[in-house]
C-alpha cells in the first residue's frame, strides 16, 4: 500500500505542480517557489525510490484496465529508477537557472513555460517509471505534445516552422513506427510487460525480429538516430532552459531510455545475440556518431553544435545498448547519466553567455573567458565529459562501451568511439581556446554587432542563479567519476550479473 | 409491462413529440418538449442495449401482426448500440439548442427546427429497430426528409444549395436501396429481414441477388458519403446550424454504416458478400481512398467546419476498412471506431458551434488568435483533434489500436502502413488549426472575447472530456464492440 502511495506520488507530484503553478501564474514569485519546491519533493521521493531499488524492491501499480488484458502500469526497475533521479534531480537545478534566465531575458508567458516544464517532467516520470510498454508510450507521447508549447515560445515564424518539424518527426517516427512495431509485439507475444530476458524470445524468427527492431529503433525519434535527428536541432529555437533540460536530458534521455528498455526487456540481449538480428544498428548507430560530429565541427551556432553533439552522443547510448554484451549495457546506462549532467551544464554556459554578453556564434567568443570565467570553466568542464577525458564522468561511460567493443573484437566500433572522441575534441577544445587564450574583439572589428556592444560593453558574469546552477552541474560532472557506485550497481542489475 | 414495448416506443416516442411541438410552436415549450422526448427516448435505448447485452435480441410484433405478415421490430446488440449512440447525441444536443440555434435559425422557425429533430431522430431509431426491409426505406426517408430542411435552415444562403445537393443525391441513394430490396422480394418473396436472410441461402446464386447487393452497397454507401460518392457531406455539414453539423456528424452517417454491416453480414451473409464477389476488394479501395484522398482534400480548407467535414469522409474509410477485412477483429474495429468517431467528431462539432456564435464564423480568419480569446474552447478543440489524430489517452487510439491489430491478425501487414501513413495527415490537419489558433493575432473586429454560453460549452466539454475517458478506460466500450462483432458475424439470419 504505501508502495502504491510511493509511486503515485511520484505522478502526482509534477501534476499537482502544474495546476498550483497555472493558479499562481499572477505573483512569480510564488509561482517560483512552487516549481522549486516541487522539483525538490519530486526529487526526494525519486530518491527514496531509488535507495529501495538498491535494496532489491520492485514496487509495482496498476492504474487502470485500458482494453481487456491491457492496463496502465507501472513499475520500477533500476533503469526506470537511473532516469526518473536523473530527471527530477536536474529539473531542480535548471529551475533555478530557468528562474535566472527567463527574468534576464525578460521571456513572455512564463506561467506557460513553468507549467509546460512541470508537464515534461511529469511525462518523464512516467516513462521512468512505465510497466509496460503500452504505458511508456503513452507518456512518451504526451512528452512530445507537451513540450511542443515549449519550442513554440517565443511564438515567431522561425520557432512555428522548427516546432513543425519538432513534431512532425516525432510524431511522425512514433505514429508510423513505434505504434507499428508496439501493436506487432502485442500481435505476436500477447503482452507488452517488460520482463527481463525479453519477451519475443521463441516467438519471432531472425528477419522478423530484424523487421521488428526496425521499427522500434527509428520509431523511438527521440533517440535522434539518423536518418530523423532533424527534430533535435530544430528544437534549438526554444529558451536555453528548454534545450538545457529537454533537449540535454529530459526528452532526448527518454528517447535513448526506451531503446535500453527495448533491447533489454522486449527483445532480450541473448536473444538479438543468438539471433543476430541487431547487427546492422551499430552501424548505423556508428554513422550517426561520425556525421553528426561532422555537421557540429562545421556550425559556428553554438546551441546548433551543442544539438549535434548531443545527436551524436545520443546513438553512443544506441550503439552501446546494441552491442547486446553485459558490460555495454552498463556502459549505455552511465553514459545516459554521464552525458546528461555535462550536456546540460554546456547548455547553462551557452544560455549564460547569450544572456550576459547576447552571443550566439562560436566566433564571437573570443576573450570571453576572462570575462565570465566561472561560465567558461564550467563550460571547459562540459567538453571534457563529452570528449570523454578524465576527470569528467564521460570518460567512465566510455570506458565500459569502449572495453565492451574490444572484448567482442567489435572493431567497428572501437573505430567509431575513437575517431569520435577526436572530433568531440576538434569541435569543443577551440571554443575553450577561444575563450581563454584569445584577445577579445576590439570595438572596431566588430561593427556588426556594435549595438550590442554598446548595450553589453561592460558585461561580466551571468546572473547568480545561472552561475550557481552551471557551476553545480559541472562539479557534479566531475563527481560523477569519483561517486559512481550507486549507478553502477544499477546499471548491473539491470544488466544481470557479470 | 410497459418494458415489453420498447421497441416500438423507440421510436413512437420520438415521432409524436414532432406533431405535438407543431401544436404548441413556441419556442420555449417545444424545447421542453423535445428535451422530455430526448430524455426518454435515450433512457429506452439504454435499457434495450442492457437487455440486448444480457438476452440476446429482442422481437416485437408491431400490432401484434406476428412476422412475416406484419412488420417485426428486431433488436439485437448491435442495434441497440447504434441506438444508444443516436439517442445520447440526441440528448446532447438538446440542451446545447436552446442556444445553440438562437442566431442561427429565424425565431418564428424554432419550433419546426424542434419537430423536425424529432422526426429525424425517430427516423434513425427506427432504421435500427425495424426488422423489416421496406419499414427500414420508410425510415431512411423520414430521416432525410428531415434532415433535408434541418440543413436548409442554415443561416447562410449556401445552406439551400447544399440541402438541395444532399437532397438529390440522398433520393437517388433512396431510390438505389428500394431497388435493390424490390428485386430481393421478387427472389425471396419476403420482406421480413430475417425471413430473407433464411431464403437467400435456398435462392443461392443468382443474377437478381447479385443485381440486389450492387444496389443497396451502392445505395447505402451515397448515404454513407463513402468516398467518392460523399460529394454532398461538406456543404452539407459546412452550412447547416452548428447543432444540426454535431448531430448529423455523430449519427447518420453511423447509422446508415449500420445497415451496410447489417445487409453484408446478417442478410447476405459474409461469404456471400465478400467470398465469392469482389465486395471486400471494392471495399477496401474505396476505404484507402477515403483515408487518403480527403485527408488530404481537408489539409487546404480554410473552414474549419469544412475541415472536420472532409475528416469525417477520411474517418468513414477507417469503419468501412473494418468491415472489408471480413473479421471479427475487423467488425468489432469498426464498432469501436464508430462509437469513438462519432464522440470526437460530434464532441468537435459542438465546441465548434459556440466558437461560431463568438466570432461569426469558422473561416480561419475568424478563428485567428483562438487561443487568446477563447483559450478554453480553442483546447477543448485540440484535444478533440488529437482523437482524430489517435494520439494515446484519446477515444480515436483505441480505434487505431483495434483496426491495425485486425490487419495484423488477418495478415494484411500493408494496411498497418496505410492506417498510420493516414494519421499522420490528420496530423497535419489537425496543426492547421493549432496554427490558427495559437500563432495568428485574433481579427482587428473581433466581438468582445469570451467563451460560450454555459449552456453550448457544457454539452461540448463533455463529449470531449469522453474522447479523453473512453480513451483511457475503454473496457466498456471495447466490450460492447466486441458483442457488436460477435453477433454481426455469427448470427447470420439473426438468431436463427
Amino acid at each position: 500500500m504505501t508502495e502504491d502511495i510511493q509511486l503515485i506520488s511520484l505522478l502526482l507530484t509534477p501534476l499537482v505542480g502544474m495546476l498550483l503553478l497555472a493558479l499562481a501564474g499572477r505573483w512569480p514569485n510564488l509561482r517560483e517557489a512552487i516549481t522549486l519546491i516541487t522539483a525538490v519533493v519530486l526529487f526526494s521521493e525519486s530518491l527514496k525510490l531509488a535507495a529501495d531499488v538498491l535494496g532489491g524492491a520492485r514496487p509495482g501499480l496498476t492504474l487502470i484496465e485500458m482494453l481487456p488484458g491491457l492496463t496502465l502500469r507501472l513499475a520500477v526497475e533500476p533503469l526506470g529508477a537511473v532516469f526518473s533521479v536523473i530527471s527530477s534531480g536536474l529539473w531542480i537545478i535548471s529551475t533555478l537557472y530557468s528562474i535566472g534566465y527567463m527574468r534576464g531575458n525578460k521571456e513572455k508567458k512564463q506561467t506557460r513555460f513553468f507549467v509546460c516544464f512541470a508537464g515534461a517532467i511529469f511525462a518523464a516520470q512516467g516513462i521512468a517509471l512505465a510497466g509496460n510498454m503500452l504505458t511508456l508510450f503513452m507518456f512518451y507521447e504526451a512528452m512530445t505534445l507537451i513540450t511542443y508549447p515549449l519550442v513554440t515560445h517565443h511564438g515567431t515564424d522561425h520557432a512555428r516552422n522548427s516546432a513543425r518539424t519538432y513534431l512532425g518527426v516525432l510524431l511522425g517516427t512514433s505514429i508510423a513506427f513505434l505504434l507499428s512495431g508496439l501493436l506487432a509485439t502485442w500481435v505476436i507475444a500477447g503482452t507488452l510487460d517488460f520482463r527481463q530476458g525479453g519477451i519475443l524470445v521463441g516467438h519471432l524468427g531472425a528477419t522478423g525480429t530484424a523487421l521488428l527492431l526496425v521499427l522500434y529503433m527509428f520509431g523511438i525519434g527521440k533517440a535522434a538516430l539518423m536518418p530523423f535527428h532533424r527534430w533535435l536541432p530544430a528544437a534549438m529555437v526554444a529558451p536555453t532552459p528548454v534545450s538545457a533540460l529537454l533537449h540535454a536530458v529530459a526528452v532526448v534521455k527518454a528517447g535513448v531510455f526506451t531503446i535500453v528498455k527495448v533491447i533489454v526487456y522486449i527483445f532480450g540481449t541473448d536473444n538479438l545475440m543468438s539471433l543476430g538480428s541487431a547487427d546492422w544498428v551499430p552501424v548505423i548507430a556508428g554513422f550517426s556518431i561520425i556525421s553528426a560530429s561532422i555537421v557540429a565541427l562545421r556550425a559556428d551556432n553554438l546551441k546548433r553544435r551543442l544539438a549535434y553533439s548531443t545527436v551524436s552522443q545520443l546513438s553512443y547510448v544506441t550503439l552501446a545498448a546494441t552491442l547486446l554484451a553485459p558490460i555495454s549495457i552498463v556502459g549505455a546506462i552511465m553514459h545516459i547519466a554521464a552525458h546528461a549532467l555535462g550536456k546540460i551544464t554546456l547548455f547553462f554556459a551557452a544560455g549564460s553567455i547569450y544572456t550576459a554578453a547576447h552571443k550566439t556564434e562560436v566566433t564571437q567568443l573570443d576573450g570571453i573567458g576572462r570575462r565570465m570565467p566561472w561560465t567558461m570553466t564550467a563550460f571547459s568542464i562540459g567538453a571534457l565529459s563529452m570528449i570523454g577525458l578524465p576527470p569528467a564522468a564521460g570518460f567512465v561511460s566510455k570506458w565500459y562501451i569502449l572495453s565492451a567493443a574490444m572484448s567482442l573484437e567489435h572493431w567497428l566500433a572501437v573505430g567509431v568511439l575513437v575517431l569520435s572522441t577526436l572530433l568531440n575534441a576538434g569541435y569543443f577544445l577551440p571554443i575553450v581556446w577561444r575563450a581563454f587564450f584569445r584577445e577579445p574583439p576590439s570595438a572596431g572589428d566588430a561593427h556588426h554587432d556594435a549595438h550590442h556592444d554598446a548595450h553589453h560593453a561592460a558585461h561580466g558574469e551571468a546572473p547568480l542563479l545561472m552561475v550557481f546552477a552551471q557551476t553545480t552541474t559541472a562539479a557534479m560532472t566531475i563527481g560523477l567519476f569519483f561517486y559512481h557506485e550507486p549507478v553502477l550497481r544499477l546499471a548491473r542489475a539491470v544488466a544481470g550479473a557479470f | 409491462m410497459l418494458t415489453q414495448h420498447f421497441p416500438a416506443l423507440l421510436v413512437v416516442v420520438p415521432l409524436l413529440a414532432a406533431p405535438l411541438i407543431v401544436f404548441v410552436r413556441r419556442s420555449l415549450p417545444s424545447w421542453l418538449i423535445a428535451l422530455l422526448a430526448t430524455t426518454i427516448t435515450f433512457g429506452i435505448a439504454a435499457s434495450l442495449l442492457a437487455q440486448t447485452m444480457s438476452g440476446g435480441t429482442i422481437s416485437y410484433a408491431m400490432g401484434s401482426w406476428e412476422a412475416p405478415l406484419g412488420i417485426e421490430y428486431r433488436i439485437d446488440v448491435a442495434g441497440a448500440f447504434v441506438a444508444v449512440i443516436v439517442a445520447a447525441m440526441g440528448l446532447i444536443v438538446m440542451p446545447y439548442s436552446r442556444v445553440g440555434i438562437a442566431t442561427e435559425v429565424r425565431s418564428e422557425e424554432h419550433y419546426l427546427y424542434y419537430a423536425l429533430m424529432m422526426l429525424c431522430l425517430a427516423g434513425l431509431l427506427g432504421i435500427l429497430v425495424t426488422g423489416d426491409a421496406f419499414n427500414l426505406f420508410v425510415f431512411l426517408e423520414v430521416s432525410s426528409l428531415a434532415t433535408y430542411v434541418l440543413i436548409a435552415m442554415g443561416r447562410d444562403r449556401r445552406a439551400l444549395v447544399a440541402a438541395y445537393q444532399y437532397l438529390l443525391m440522398g433520393t437517388i441513394g433512396a431510390t438505389l436501396y428500394v431497388i435493390g430490396v424490390g428485386l430481393l422480394y421478387l427472389e425471396t418473396g419476403t420482406l421480413n429481414l430475417a425471413d430473407m436472410a433464411t431464403r437467400l441461402v435456398e435462392v443461392g446464386d443468382s443474377r437478381g441477388v447479385l443485381a440486389a447487393l450492387a444496389f443497396i452497397t451502392v445505395g447505402i454507401s451515397l448515404k454513407i458519403a463513402l468516398f467518392p460518392l460523399h460529394l454532398w457531406l461538406p456543404n452539407a455539414y459546412a452550412y447547416a446550424p452548428s447543432p444540426v453539423s454535431a448531430f448529423l456528424a455523430a449519427t447518420a452517417t453511423k447509422v446508415s454504416i449500420y445497415v451496410l454491416m447489417r445487409y453484408f453480414f446478417t442478410i447476405f451473409g459474409a461469404t456471400e458478400v465478400f467470398d465469392a464477389r469482389a465486395t471486400g476488394a471494392i471495399l477496401l479501395g474505396l476505404s484507402l481512398a477515403a483515408m487518403f484522398v480527403p485527408a488530404v482534400v481537408a489539409i487546404f480548407q480554410h473552414d474549419m467546419k469544412r475541415l472536420l467535414a472532409y475528416s469525417s469522409v477520411s474517418q468513414i474509410g477507417y469503419i468501412t476498412l473494418g468491415i472489408s477485412l471480413d473479421s471479427v477483429e475487423g467488425l468489432m474495429a469498426s464498432a469501436m471506431h464508430l462509437f469513438n468517431h462519432a464522440l470526437t467528431k460530434g464532441g468537435l462539432f459542438l465546441v465548434l458551434g459556440g466558437v461560431v456564435l463568438r466570432c461569426g464564423g469558422a473561416g480561419f480568419d475568424r478563428l485567428a488568435g483562438l487561443g487568446q480569446t477563447m483559450p478554453v474552447a480553442a483546447f477543448a478543440m485540440v484535444v478533440g483533434g488529437l482523437s482524430l489524430i489517435g494520439v494515446p489517452g484519446t477515444a480515436g487510439f483505441i480505434s487505431k489500436w483495434y483496426l491495425v491489430s485486425a490487419a495484423m491478425h488477418e495478415g494484411q501487414w500493408w494496411l498497418v502502413g496505410a492506417v498510420l501513413a493516414s494519421s499522420l495527415l490528420a496530423v497535419i490537419y489537425v496543426w492547421r488549426f493549432v496554427e490558427v489558433a495559437y500563432f495568428r493575432a485574433p481579427p482587428a473586429d473581433h466581438p468582445a472575447p469570451g467563451e460560450a454560453p454555459l449552456s453550448m460549452f457544457i454539452p461540448a466539454l463533455a463529449m470531449i472530456a469522453g474522447c479523453v475517458y473512453f480513451g483511457i478506460d475503454a473496457t466498456w466500450s471495447s466490450e460492447v464492440a466486441m458483442r457488436v462483432a460477435e453477433v454481426l458475424m455469427y448470427n447470420p439470419g439473426v438468431g436463427q
